[in-house]
């Protein structure tokens, strides 16, 4: 049995769903959960609900805004208080640019970015794409603990059976130390929703969209059934969308429950990024399309023709 | 001010990816190289701030194997001064890629003022090289920047989060940055430039002379293999607006019972 800390993001009163993910996973361990800032009540049950023993809420001066060095300096005095065996922590915005420098700090290796992985003994051994997703290896971490490894958020899933944990929380006095780079102001997104990278149905649109006004059908479809809307990079470079919504290998990569690809051809790159969604459907009016090689479901039509019917059929379902 | 870019050579995007015989790594034979895409960004970024900052030199490092030096002679080419290649593996982890990165900037003689980095590598896709540097050197770093602003002593930053939200950064130098697309655009390599990348200089060390050794490995990468094939999916011809409605019930009806994910 290891002892692991999961690191958390706050979202107010809920943990990201992905620290969820990753504790019910670890079923089994000495699972503690870390945050810098407080966890509400109903984040507290949840992470309970999914095994976690004890709860840490990282609190001190400096500590109310994210800051790579003051998170990692607070964290970093407080797993070496505790001796961890392995940190987690999801592969988001934050994950990614946090845990590498903790990591650094203990002179210790990082597997980032794992899609499953399970323990022999007190031995982690991971699965994560490699090249985009065109390749598959296995991971191991060796040298000085704790070893430190990032998940992709909604690869594992959520636990089905989870073992519950005590979740008893308690506040951490903590110092940021010092920080050289320091946010000074946070400009909102276009989109208030979950990001590309976390979200669990996506909707993207390719070329065939035509220019930036027709996403608005694609918004639509989304609002229907809570998706995330992104493109390919033949949208993003004929500037139909932004960067910030690209999916494939200079993009993001996604890893959603269910992703509709409308009007895209499904190039090499784009294939890349979504591969390992886990059910595609693909809308597009060339029936040699690559895209429908990887397509669950390919839909031969005109999506402006399509997208349109399957709103108000998935509006009649859900409602 | 003395600039410094990390670049990386990678396979290009469009390339087939398979493992190699005993799945220690993938088969590098026939694979076109390219310089990492967020890389360019980095490059440009650099030139910019040399532009604006007279008697600036920008020095590009790279760790990898020699058998193409294409992203080098890319960044020479795009108007980098100098060149510092540390022989190694292609398969080299973060942490060694990181400390042989500090080592052979350590060893330039050059006190780094400003060091760019693409926000990661599309190969591995690990994105911590740079926040590992910037711990080995004590720095600052600040990821995933889509724009730039400051001058010798201080600059400012636009970090990209969630939906497209902006961090805004600032920052002392100096200061480890990781360029993600839209901080620039980079230039294309003149004919010009292409020529007098030739004679610029290129300096070149083994992993050994910038003190990294194989102890240093913290994370093993084994058994490469491919993604398992999907079986074929099904596909409906709905050219005819006709069969539309029926074939989006159809899909719609398969994704609850079938697929479940609505």
């Amino acid at each position: 049995m290891a002892k692991i800390l999961v690191f958390t993001e706050t979202n107010k009163e809920n943990v990201k769903s992905v620290s969820l993910e990753i504790v019910g996973k670890l079923t089994g361990h000495e699972v503690d959960v870390a945050s810098v800032g407080d966890i509400g009540a109903e984040g507290v049950a949840e992470l309970a609900k999914y095994g976690a023993a004890n709860i840490h809420c990282l609190k001190g001066d400096k500590l109310d805004e994210y800051s790579p060095e003051g998170y990692a300096n607070a964290l970093k005095d407080f797993i070496s208080s505790n001796s961890y065996d392995y940190v987690f922590a999801g592969s988001t915005p934050t994950g990614k640019d946090l845990l590498p420098r903790l990591a650094g700090m203990f002179d210790a290796g990082m597997a980032s970015e794992v899609t499953n992985f399970q323990f022999e003994g007190d031995e982690f051994q991971g699965t994560r794409p490699m090249f985009a997703g065109k390749c598959l290896c296995k991971v191991r971490i060796q040298g000085p603990k704790p070893h430190f490894v990032s998940v992709r958020p909604n690869a594992l899933g959520l636990s089905d059976s989870p073992t519950a944990g005590s979740g008893s929380k308690a506040d951490v006095s903590s110092s940021a130390g010092e920080i050289r780079a320091t946010i000074k102001e946070i400009i909102k997104g276009a989109s208030e929703k979950v990001d590309l990278s976390e979200a669990n149905i996506i909707v993207s649109g390719g070329r065939a969209m035509k220019n930036a006004e027709n996403f608005k059908i694609l918004d639509e479809l989304a609002e229907v059934i809570g998706a995330t809307v992104g493109a390919s990079r033949a949208a993003v470079d004929s500037g139909y969308a932004p960067h910030a919504m690209q999916v494939g290998q200079t993009g993001k990569t996604v890893a959603p429950s269910l992703y509709i690809a409308c009007g895209i051809s499904g190039a090499i790159q784009h294939l890349a990024g979504m591969r390992t969604s886990k059910v595609i459907v693909a809308i597009n009016t060339d029936p040699d399309a690559p895209i429908f090689t990887k397509a669950d479901y390919g839909i031969v039509g005109d999506l402006f023709q399509i997208v349109p019917i399957l709103k108000e059929e998935l509006k009649q379902l859900l409602n | 001010m003395n600039i410094f870019v990390c670049v990386k050579q990678v396979p290009d995007t469009e390339t087939k990816v398979v493992p190699n015989g005993d799945g220690t790594f993938i088969e590098t034979n026939a694979i076109k190289w390219i310089m990492n895409p967020y890389d360019e960004f980095a490059v440009e970024q650099a030139l910019l701030v040399k532009a604006s900052n007279a008697g600036s030199t920008v020095t590009v490092v790279r760790v990898g194997a020699a058998h193409d030096t294409e992203a080098l002679r890319t960044a020479l080419a795009m108007g980098a001064d100098d060149a510092i290649l540390v022989e190694g593996d292609d398969n080299l982890d973060s942490y060694m890629t990181a400390k042989a990165l500090k080592g052979a900037i350590e060893k330039s003689g050059k006190s780094p003022d400003l060091i760019f980095a693409g926000k990661q590598a599309i190969d591995s896709d690990c994105l911590q090289v740079p926040q590992l540097l910037a711990q080995m050197l004590n720095l600052p770093s600040v990821s995933v920047v889509v724009g730039y602003e400051g001058d010798s002593s201080k600059i400012t930053l636009k970090r990209e989060i969630e939906g497209g939200a902006l961090e805004v950064y600032d920052c002392s130098t100096p200061a480890v940055v990781a360029c993600n697309k839209g901080i620039n655009t980079p230039r294309y390599a003149s004919l010009p430039g292409i020529m007098k990348a030739k004679k610029k200089p290129l300096a070149q060390h083994s992993l050994t002379d910038v003190g990294v050794s194989p102890e240093d490995r913290r994370v093993v990468y084994s058994e490469f293999h491919l993604p398992p094939e999907k079986p074929a999916g099904k596909k409906f011809d709905a050219m005819d607006e006709a069969n539309q409605a029926g074939i989006v019930k159809e899909v719609v009806g398969l994704l609850r019972t079938e697929a479940k994910v609505i």
